[in-house]
């Protein structure tokens, strides 16, 4: 009996102690991005930084060279081995993750997805932190390009990967206001081409849909790397007066784009932010401090008040950001 | 001819010793991917403390566990002094034909039947094509990995098709600890090793690969043979295919894309000669862990993806020149 208290007495001890050890150890944050070499990833990779070196976690990045769907998964298995305590991920395929993210939420790691969700997978994951409400992407973008060209004409879609899941959306959502809102009655779809992220193939898009659609008069690239490969072709052509391109973009590339005049405007987020909320939620979570919960706020420096929508999913800002001539020089991610 | 001729070159040959049984079972392909092998785990071991843990290296070969499968069957194509590089596009049309036959409520066994025998079909395509209308097979099976995966988009578009939920997870199943794939991996090379290496058939591969009239004169059905590899080849990659769509949960048409290039590797990196006749599957097996365990191992250390190719190029690079460094070595 005595034994059996001692035992009891020590195991508890020892619990205790490792309750104490598991406490005093940082957080460790792993960015799985979609693929290297993207300098979006950058910007998102900022945020996490700062964010942990005023809270006091480990934060690490790494990506696959390629972003094809099942490139992240020996990426997030091995993450798993590692012990991290949290995995944010930028996900290349709305669904081929399922199974390995469900093995490491098994493990206890907070899964997240940042700035792209896993669509009609969200029971994969522990939450999801997107820059804006992404159904308003679509028409945001619908409307900057229809404002450039008077709301009339041909125009055509770059896009990333086929399957993209966050640009597949923002695509629909496009379609969709095309079709049904009057305002854009005389504004024609006439492509939807993919340039898979890559700056050749993406040129290599934009030229075959100038020769192809001779009316051509607009182009909306959904993605940083589309618009940069548009804009170079445009620009190199001196076609700016005739083809329009716009889409999401980051400042630091688009810059001398807008400078001199090959592109009006064109719009994006602050990636930072999210980077910089992802690691705040992670680290309030895992603390106890916030409750991931739909409907439960919490605070974020610089952010503000930020509450969790539906499907546990945060923005971190209400709006697009539109970049132009104007304002370009107060951004420099 | 000229040995009757010259009697005295026939004495001096009979004369020459031979080598030494320790040269024999020593200097072969096999052993230097052996020993790459060990080092590679050496090297894992010290570039990360979280690597040498048995069951993560398992769950990490289940990740390449299929291309591992129908690399084997790919050595014995290659030793025949042929090339199949559509297998990875055969694997995504299968298992898309495979994935679209069961959601349209085909039973699930037939719906795999629907599958396999579209692998075998894929197989026959290639092979009628190679052996009856005598084109290069690595023309005609460059020309069906696009055709095959084309067939597959048409197929699924850009949605991907689900598997039932009890359907999902065949690597998460374990045997003895041991994770399915892994162990039907590992089944297989067994089979094919004693196929390959102890019979008859099997040294007729040899024998076509290392030249092809003189098989034939001898007696040996070398279209037959060929027929029945490309076949086998068509059966494995769709098998490896619905293993693939149950691993992942769902099938797109993008399905193992690029995985020819990681087959021939494997193959590579086992000394199979790529001018065919020399290779063995024990080669390949370890050439399979080989990879696995260089990837892993520098994913896991959070080594960058371009250093990670740089290291496996330089694998395949000095695997090649060792391979046939020993070849011509031991050529009489």
């Amino acid at each position: 009996m005595l034994k059996k208290t001692l035992l009891a007495g020590l195991a508890l001890g020892m619990a205790m102690a490792t309750t104490v050890a598991i406490a005093q150890e940082p957080v460790k944050i792993v960015y799985i991005g979609k693929n290297t070499g993207n300098p979006y990833f950058d910007s998102i990779t900022g945020g996490f930084e700062d964010a942990c070196k005023s809270l006091g976690c480990e934060f690490e990045f790494v990506a696959p060279a390629t972003a094809e769907a099942t490139s992240q998964i020996p990426f997030i298995e091995a993450q798993i081995q590692r012990g991290v305590n949290v995995i944010a991920i930028a996900p290349n395929s709305p669904d081929a993750l399922n199974q390995v993210l469900d093995s490491a939420k098994a493990k206890g790691i907070l899964v997240l997805t940042v700035n792209g969700d896993l669509v009609g997978n969200e029971s994969h994951r522990d939450a999801t932190i997107l820059p804006v409400d992404f159904t308003k992407t679509g028409p945001n973008q619908v409307e900057l390009m229809g404002s450039m060209i008077g709301y009339k004409g041909d125009i055509a879609i770059l896009s990333a990967t086929t399957e993209a899941p966050d640009q597949n959306t923002w695509i629909a959502a496009m379609n969709d206001t095309l079709k049904n809102d009057p305002k854009y009655k005389d504004m024609n779809l006439v492509a939807t081409v993919y340039g898979d992220d890559q700056p050749e193939k993406s040129t290599t898009e934009m030229e075959a849909l100038l020769s192809n659609y001779p009316n051509l008069v607009g182009v909306i690239a959904p993605t940083t790397v589309g618009i940069a490969a548009a804009a170079q072709v445009v620009q190199s052509r001196g076609i700016a007066d005739k083809v329009h391109v716009t889409g999401l973009g980051l400042p630091s590339e688009m810059r001398d784009f807008v400078k001199d005049g090959t592109v009006s405007a064109f719009q994006l987020w602050s990636p930072y932010n999210e980077g910089w909320l992802a690691a705040h939620f992670a680290v309030g979570v895992l603390g106890g401090t916030i409750k991931n919960e739909v409907g439960s706020t919490f605070e974020v420096p610089n952010l503000g008040t930020i509450t969790i929508a539906d499907k546990n999913a945060m923005n971190t800002q209400a709006e697009l950001t539109t970049f132009d001539a104007k304002n370009i020089d107060e951004f420099n991610f | 001819m000229s040995a009757i001729e010259n009697p005295v070159v026939v004495s001096a040959r009979e004369a020459a010793p031979p080598r030494p049984l320790w040269q024999v079972i020593v200097i072969r392909p096999e052993t230097m991917t052996l020993v790459l092998l060990i080092l590679a785990l050496f090297g894992a071991s010290l570039l990360s403390p979280y690597f040498l843990d048995f069951g993560y290296i398992l769950r990490s070969f289940t990740l390449s566990a299929e291309f591992a499968m129908v690399a084997l069957v790919l050595t014995m194509v290659i030793i025949a002094g042929e090339i199949d590089l559509s297998p990875a596009a055969n694997m995504a049309l299968s298992a898309c034909l495979f994935a679209f036959a069961q959601q349209a409520g085909i039973p699930m066994p037939i719906a795999i039947g629907i599958g396999l025998v579209a692998g075998l079909v894929m197989g026959a395509i290639n092979a009628i094509m190679v052996i009856r209308l005598q084109i290069p097979s690595i023309i005609v099976t460059i020309g069906t990995l696009t055709l095959y995966r084309g067939i597959a988009q048409v197929i699924a578009g850009d949605k991907s098709i689900r598997v039932p939920e009890w359907f999902i997870g065949v690597n998460n199943v374990l045997m003895a600890g041991i994770p399915v794939p892994v162990i039907i991996f590992l089944v297989m090379s067994i089979v094919l090793g004693l196929v390959l290496g102890t019979t008859i058939f099997g040294r007729q591969i040899y024998q076509i690969g290392t030249n092809e009239v003189a098989a034939r004169h001898a007696g040996i059905r070398s279209q037959r043979i060929k027929m029945g590899l490309f076949l086998l080849m068509g059966l494995v990659s769709a098998a490896a295919g619905i293993l693939t769509a149950s691993r992942l949960g769902s099938v797109r048409y993008d399905l193992g894309l690029g995985g020819e290039l990681q087959m021939v590797l494997m193959a590579m990196l086992g000394g199979t000669y790529i001018f065919g006749g020399r290779g063995t599957i024990l080669g390949t097996f370890l050439a399979a862990w080989l990879l696995v365990i260089v990837s892993t191992g520098m994913t896991v250390a959070n080594v960058l993806p371009a250093v990670q190719l740089v290291v496996l190029g330089v694998l395949l690079v000095v695997s090649i020149i060792a391979t046939n460094a020993i070849y011509s070595r031991t050529q009489r």
